[in-house]
C-alpha cells in the first residue's frame, strides 16, 4: 500500500500490526455487518499515521473493500493518507494530529459508562506521541474518574520521526510515570499475540483503574532493514527495497 | 418631538441564562452531559453540576482535554456542552475543536463564558476578544453571540436540539433585557430590534443594547436608525444584511471583538456580494485592554451608545456625498 502511495509510514504500521490483529481478530466485540452496534467495542488510532495497518485490518475484517488498498492516499479513495471518518464511517475518530486520542477514548467510556454499556474502548498512542502534554492531561483524567472501560495500548517502538526517542525527548521511566499518574500497568511483548492477548485479559478484569499496555515493539517488524531503522517512520519503499521486503514478509 | 424610548431594565448575564438552560435541557434529554474545567461556579454549569452530578464532569483545568472528552461523548451519542471562559476555551482548546469537533464531525457544544473586555478587573489575559474569529473558522462551527438572558436560554436550548458543533459567546457581566419572554428565535435568523430607513445598526452581545440607546438618541434628532440583532455570526443572515445595505444604503456594525476579525468583517463581505453601501466599524481597536470596572473599561474603549452614534453619524456624511 505504501509502496504504491510512495508515501506514507511504514515503520509505525509494521510494529502495530499483532497489537490490531489481536484486537480485531480475538479481543473485541465488534460487528462488521453492523458498524454502528450501540454496545460494540471501539477502537482508535490515535497515532493516526499507522493508518496502513488500520486500513488493511478494516478490509480483512470486511468492514471496507480489499481490493482498494492500493488506492491508499490517492484522491477520492476511502483510505485517506490519515485515518477520516468522513470516509470510512466505520472509524470511531478522525485522527492524526497527535495526542488527541486518548480524551476521545476517555469521553466513549464515559458515554458507555452512563449508558450501562459493556463496550470497552481501546486507542494506541504512540511513544513519540506521548510528548504531547494532553496525553497527561487525559491519563490524569481517567485514572481520577475511574475510566476503567478504557485501555491505552503505548505502541513503545522507541523510534520518531526525527531518530530515536530517547535521543529526542526520552520517556523513561515510563511505566512508572503511568503508575505515577494512577494506572494499570502492562509491559508485554507487542509482538507476542499470545502476551497480547494475556494484557488484553488483564485490563478487562482490571477494574477503578484503568490500563495502559506498554507494548514493547520493533519499528519495522518483520522487514530486515526497516527495523529499528528511523529512516522508515515516514518513507515508502523503493521498489527494490519493496520486492525485498515483500518476500520477506511472505 | 420626542419619540417613545425603548425600556432596558437591567436582568441577569448571559452566562446565568446559560446554567439555566442547561438545567432545563438535562430535564428533557438524558443525554446531555455537561464538563467544565474549574470554573463551574463562574460559567453557571455549577447548576447543572448540582442536579445532575453523574452527568457532570470536572476536567480540572485542562482545557484542551476537555474539549476532546466532550468530542468522544459526542461520538458516543452524548450530547456534551464544555465550558469555561472563552479565552481558555478557544485559545488551549483551538486544536481539539479544529480536529475532533469540526474536522471530526461531532454534536459538540462549546460554551465560552466572561467573552470580551466587559469581564472587567480580571485583566486582558481572561478577556476574550478574538473568540468569535477563532470559532468562525472552524469549517462546519455555528457561531452564537446572544445580546441578552432571554436570548441566550433559547438559543442554548435550540444548539443543543439542532445537530452539529457549536460555540456560544456569554458575558460576565449583567447586561440590559433587550426581549421580551414571547420573543421567537431562530438560529441563522437575525431579528430587526428597531425598524429604520436612514442606517442601519448591525450588533450583537451587549452591542445591542448600546446600539437601541443610540437609535432612541438619533430618533430625536430626527435620524431613523434600524437595529438588527446578528446573533448568529456564522451561519450569517445574508437576506437581512442585503435588505438592509439595500433599504437603508449606509451600515455601522458594532461588536466587543477586536473589529479587524469579528462580525464586522463578515458583515462586509455580504455587502460586498450583495448591495454595496458606505460602511463604519465599532469595536475593540487592535489592542488589549486593561483592568478596570466594566462600566469604565466599556467607556475607555468605546463601546458605548455615545460610540455608535459617532459612528452613525460618521456612515451618514458619507451616504449623503
Amino acid at each position: 500500500m505504501i509502496y504504491h502511495a510512495k508515501s506514507g509510514h511504514p515503520g509505525g504500521s509494521l510494529s502495530a500490526v499483532e497489537t490490531l490483529v489481536t484486537l480485531y481478530f480475538d479481543v473485541m466485540n465488534h460487528r462488521p455487518e453492523q458498524p454502528d452496534w450501540k454496545d460494540r467495542d471501539r477502537f482508535i488510532l490515535s497515532k493516526g499515521h499507522a493508518a496502513p495497518v488500520l486500513y488493511a485490518v478494516l478490509a480483512e475484517c470486511g468492514y471496507t473493500p480489499k481490493d482498494q488498498l492500493n488506492t491508499l492516499r490517492e484522491m477520492g479513495s476511502i483510505y485517506q493518507g490519515h485515518p477520516d471518518m468522513r470516509f470510512i464511517p466505520a472509524l470511531e475518530a478522525s485522527t492524526g494530529s497527535l495526542g488527541l486520542g486518548l480524551s476521545l477514548a476517555l469521553g466513549m467510556g464515559l458515554a458507555a459508562k452512563l449508558d450501562n454499556s459493556p463496550s470497552r474502548t481501546y486507542v494506541m498512542v504512540g511513544d513519540g506521541e506521548i510528548q504531547e502534554g494532553q496525553i497527561w492531561e487525559a491519563a490524569m483524567f481517567g485514572a481520577y474518574h475511574h475510566v476503567d472501560n478504557v485501555c491505552c495500548i503505548v505502541d513503545y517502538n522507541k523510534i520518531q520521526l526525527d531518530g530515536w526517542v530517547k535521543d529526542i525527548m526520552g520517556l523513561e521511566p515510563l511505566a512508572d510515570k503511568w503508575r505515577a499518574f494512577g494506572w494499570h500497568v502492562i509491559q508485554p511483548d507487542g509482538h507476542s499475540i499470545a502476551e497480547l492477548q494475556a494484557a488484553f485479559a488483564e485490563a478487562a478484569a482490571t477494574k477503578i483503574k484503568p490500563t495502559v499496555i506498554i507494548a514493547e515493539t520493533v519499528k519495522g517488524k518483520g522487514v530486515s532493514f526497516m527495523e529499528n531503522n528511523p529512516k522508515f517512520h515516514g518513507v515508502a519503499p523503493s521498489a527494490d527495497e519493496y520486492k525485498k521486503a515483500m518476500e520477506e514478509l511472505q | 418631538m420626542a419619540t417613545a424610548k425603548h425600556e432596558l431594565k437591567l436582568g441577569r448575564a448571559t452566562r446565568e441564562a446559560f446554567g439555566d438552560a442547561l438545567v432545563e435541557l438535562g430535564r428533557e434529554n438524558p443525554n446531555v452531559v455537561v464538563c467544565d474545567a474549574d470554573l463551574s461556579k463562574s460559567t453557571y454549569t455549577h447548576l447543572f453540576a448540582k442536579e445532575f452530578k453523574d452527568r457532570f464532569f470536572e476536567c480540572g483545568i485542562a482545557e484542551a482535554n476537555m474539549v476532546a472528552i466532550g468530542a468522544g461523548l459526542a461520538h458516543a451519542g452524548k450530547v456534551p456542552f464544555v465550558s469555561s471562559f472563552s479565552a481558555f476555551l478557544l485559545n488551549k482548546g483551538f486544536e481539539q475543536l479544529r480536529v475532533t469537533a469540526a474536522y471530526g464531525r461531532t454534536n459538540l457544544k462549546a460554551v465560552g463564558t466572561h467573552s470580551g473586555i466587559s469581564i472587567g478587573e480580571d485583566g486582558p489575559s481572561q478577556m476574550s476578544i478574538e473568540d468569535i474569529s477563532l470559532a468562525s473558522s472552524l469549517a462546519g462551527f455555528t457561531v452564537i453571540a446572544p445580546c441578552d438572558e432571554i436570548s441566550m436560554k433559547e438559543l442554548v436550548k435550540q444548539a443543543a436540539h439542532t445537530w452539529g458543533p457549536f460555540f456560544i459567546r456569554a458575558g460576565r457581566a449583567k447586561c440590559a433585557v433587550v426581549y421580551k419572554p414571547d420573543q421567537k428565535f431562530e438560529i441563522g435568523k437575525a431579528i430587526e430590534v428597531v425598524p429604520g430607513t436612514d442606517v442601519t445598526v448591525i450588533a450583537n452581545g451587549l452591542l445591542v443594547t448600546e446600539a437601541v440607546k443610540a437609535s432612541d438618541i438619533l430618533a430625536d434628532e430626527g435620524i431613523s436608525v434600524r437595529v438588527i440583532d446578528m446573533h448568529t455570526v456564522k451561519p450569517i443572515d445574508r437576506e437581512a444584511i442585503a435588505k438592509a445595505a439595500g433599504e437603508t444604503g449606509a451600515i455601522v456594525v458594532a461588536e466587543e471583538h477586536l473589529v479587524d476579525a469579528g462580525l464586522g468583517v463578515r458583515v462586509a463581505q455580504v455587502v460586498g456580494e450583495t448591495n454595496p453601501c458606505v460602511m463604519e466599524f465599532l469595536g475593540i481597536e487592535n489592542t488589549y485592554a486593561e483592568s478596570g470596572t466594566p462600566d469604565d473599561l466599556l467607556d475607555k474603549y468605546g463601546m458605548r451608545a455615545k460610540n455608535v452614534i459617532e459612528k452613525v453619524k460618521a456612515v451618514l456624511a458619507r451616504k449623503k456625498k
